[in-house]
């Protein structure tokens, strides 16, 4: 009879929520319990430093230009012996919506993201981090990675002059 | 006005006083903790915790809220109707609470030397008025919302109006089989009555159509419509703010806590039950009653337009109706006592 | 006391009423005359007829005048309060027939020696045997007839 289904289904429905009112809640109580993320959550941003603490970051731009909301913007130099870098490296993370692009195109591993999401300030313009508030100490999640290592510091010497690298080619000339 | 020219003593009215004040007090203070109440309860059927910070456990949440409304600023549409839109908010509140003047909250206590009715009113008329002050809060949802001049406002005013007529008529048919068998409309001679038995055993169709009328009566889900969220915004108190939202929304609590205590006295026995006091049974019985309405709340979806006036109608109205033909007949074969 | 109360309800419930028949905005109209049921009902129920002091309020002002706002509510009435005053051959009718039933009730009133209401209360019980034994009749017409308006209603209202 359908009353009787009517009937049986209401009551069923309240049965489900009467359960319900006797489980613990799920809630978390967040200023006194804080939960952990995963390693790989996306939150704050760093810059890491390579295995012997000098500074990842080549000053690039592959960065800059991943980023959908245009929020990194830097200035690149040249240090001694010819290495890259930033002369200031800025995020303004009152834009960022963290979605990790930033950290997909780096090829140094420099821009990491890290599990630490409390970043709210009182003033916005405090959410503008400069490069000494995101350089680290530390190698972040790839601690063997050591970019320079890897491509060799070529940069100083001429082409072509590396152990076992052929010469250039001259782009010029006519002979094969 | 003759016999009626008695001068009571001072006692007495010092007396009805002191009933009329406790009763505002205790109904307000309820009201406002049943709003925190439904907060918390709510939240545990989804799993939460719900508000636990403004004190221990969170039990000066109602001051919060109440130092909160006092302070928001309390704004008028500039093209409604002023004088009705600041008139509304009161007149939907105040029957709410006049009705409980007529309500028995605990057996007859002795003081001073003289039995003192715990009710504020015996009146002989007693269910009538509650029919009349019942029909009379129809004007503050309907007032409220015509005079904030916002379509939303109106159209929930407008379902107000017919919801609360329509279910007004299952309400008070479902009422009359308990009249039937107190033969009284005096509230006290009804609790009175169920001494031997609570009328729900005689009456359980009656109850359960009372039951549904009086969720309607106090717009709770799943016969929220006049102020149904996901539609009309805030239904008919969309435009209002401050403390006159309050009067509003403490209103229907108010309302959910008289209709619970007129429930327990129509069909529960009002204030009687063993063992316990009076007043301790009576205001389990409206607790009780106010918690099912939360759990309701949190169970059920809402209904339908056609769905709720199908109801009303179709359903609730009849089977009254049948109710009340079933009772005079067994009456009638039952002799004159049938309790 | 019973004497001040009446003086104080007549009051309020006359200046309702006027205010009912001169307001130019309809659910205005409907706010005083409400007022004014209630005022009456007070009244009644000082006359020791609490049963139709109930009737009053729960007939006329929580039924009736319901009904009328939710029709004027429904239709869009513009800007009623801008109109102008009626003219002196629109008052006229009703001028005269106030006059009349006023004139009646003094007539009745004068030959009314006070003193004549009952000692007791009439119950309830009263009323109704009363209502449903020596007027069972005009009741059941009554409701035929409201029978009929829901028939009619329903027919009008069916689907087609
Ligand atoms: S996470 Fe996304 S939005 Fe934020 S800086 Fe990196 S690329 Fe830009
Ligand atoms: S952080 Fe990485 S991608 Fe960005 S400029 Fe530095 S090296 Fe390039």
């Amino acid at each position: 009879m359908r009353v009787i289904d009517d009937m049986t289904a209401i009551l069923t429905g309240l049965w489900t929520t009467w359960k319900h009112i006797l489980r613990r809640p799920v809630t978390i109580q967040y200023p006194e319990e804080k939960r952990i993320p995963s390693p790989r959550y996306r939150a704050r941003i760093i810059l890491t430093r390579d295995p012997d603490g000098g500074e990842r970051c080549v000053a690039c731009y592959l960065c800059s230009a991943a980023c959908p909301v245009d929020c990194i913007s830097m200035q690149a130099e040249e240090g001694e012996g010819g290495r890259r870098r930033a002369a200031w490296f800025r995020i303004n993370f009152s834009r960022c919506i963290f979605c990790g692009f930033c950290a997909e195109a780096c090829p140094t591993m420099a821009i990491q993201m890290t599990p630490d999401y409390e970043i709210c300030r009182r003033d916005v313009m405090d959410l503008v981090f400069e490069k000494e508030d995101l350089l680290v100490e530390h190698c972040g999640k790839d601690p063997e990675y050591n970019f320079y290592r890897h491509a060799g510091i070529g940069v100083t010497q001429p082409r072509g002059e590396g152990e076992g690298e052929k010469p250039t080619v001259d782009v010029r000339g006519l002979m094969p | 006005m003759a016999g009626a020219d008695v001068i009571p003593d001072p006692m007495e009215i010092t007396l009805v006083i002191a009933k009329i004040g406790l009763v505002l007090l205790v109904i307000l203070t309820l009201a406002a903790y049943l709003v925190f109440a439904e907060r918390r309860i709510l939240a545990w059927i989804q799993d939460r915790k719900g508000p636990n910070r403004v004190g221990p456990f969170g039990l000066l949440q109602p001051l919060a809220d109440l130092i909160k409304l006092l302070t928001k600023e309390d704004f008028c549409p500039p093209a409604g109707d002023r004088w009705l839109f600041f008139l509304a908010p009161a007149m939907a509140a105040i029957p709410a609470i006049m009705t409980f003047a007529i309500v028995p909250f605990g057996a007859p206590v002795r003081i001073f030397g003289r039995d003192l009715p715990m009710q504020v009113a015996d009146l002989h008329v007693g269910l009538l008025l509650f029919m009349a002050l019942s029909s009379i809060a129809v004007y503050g949802v309907a007032l409220g919302g015509w005079a904030s001049n916002s379509k939303y406002a109106l159209l929930g005013s407008l379902r107000g109006l017919a919801q609360l007529i329509s279910y007004e008529l299952s309400m008070g048919l479902s009422l009359v089989p308990t009249v039937m068998l107190a033969r009284s409309f005096r509230l006290s001679d009804i609790v009175a009555a169920q001494e031997g038995g609570w009328f729900i055993l005689y009456q359980p169709m009656a109850f359960a159509i009372f039951l549904v009328s009086i969720l309607a009566e106090c717009k709770r889900i799943p016969f929220d419509l006049p102020e149904a969220e996901g539609e009309l915004v805030a239904g008919f108190h969309t435009e209002y703010s401050g403390m006159r939202f309050g009067l509003f929304f403490v209103g229907e609590y108010i309302n959910i806590l008289v209709l619970g205590g007129l429930a327990a006295t129509f069909f529960l026995g009002g204030w009687q039950g063993p063992l316990l006091p009076g007043l301790l049974w009576f205001w389990g019985k409206v607790l009780a009653f106010a918690f099912l309405f939360i759990w309701i709340r949190g169970t059920l979806p809402r209904l339908r337009y056609d769905q709720l006036m199908h109801l009303g109608w179709k359903v609730l109205t009849p089977m009254a109706l049948v109710n009340i033909l079933a009772t005079a007949w067994w009456l009638y074969l039952a002799g004159s006592s049938p309790l | 006391m019973a004497a001040t109360l009446f003086y104080i309800l007549a009051t309020v419930m006359v200046i309702a009423t006027i205010l009912a028949i001169t307001g130019r905005h309809p659910v205005h109209a409907i706010v005083y005359l409400v007022t004014s049921f209630f005022a009456l009902a007070g009244i009644f129920y000082l006359l020791l007829a609490p049963l139709v002091a109930m009737f009053e309020v729960i007939i006329y002002a929580g039924a009736v005048m319901v009904l009328f706002m939710f029709v004027i509510m429904m239709l869009d009435l513009g800007h009623p309060e801008r109109g102008g005053r009626p003219a002196l051959g629109q008052w006229l009718p009703a001028l005269l027939l106030g006059a009349t039933v006023l004139a009646t009730i003094s007539y009745a009133a004068a030959g009314f020696a006070g003193d004549k209401l009952p000692a007791m209360l009439p119950g309830v019980k009263e009323f109704a045997v009363t209502l449903f034994s020596r007027y069972g009749v005009a009741i059941e017409v009554i409701s035929l007839q409201l029978l009929f308006a829901v028939v009619g209603a329903l027919y009008l209202g069916r689907r087609r």
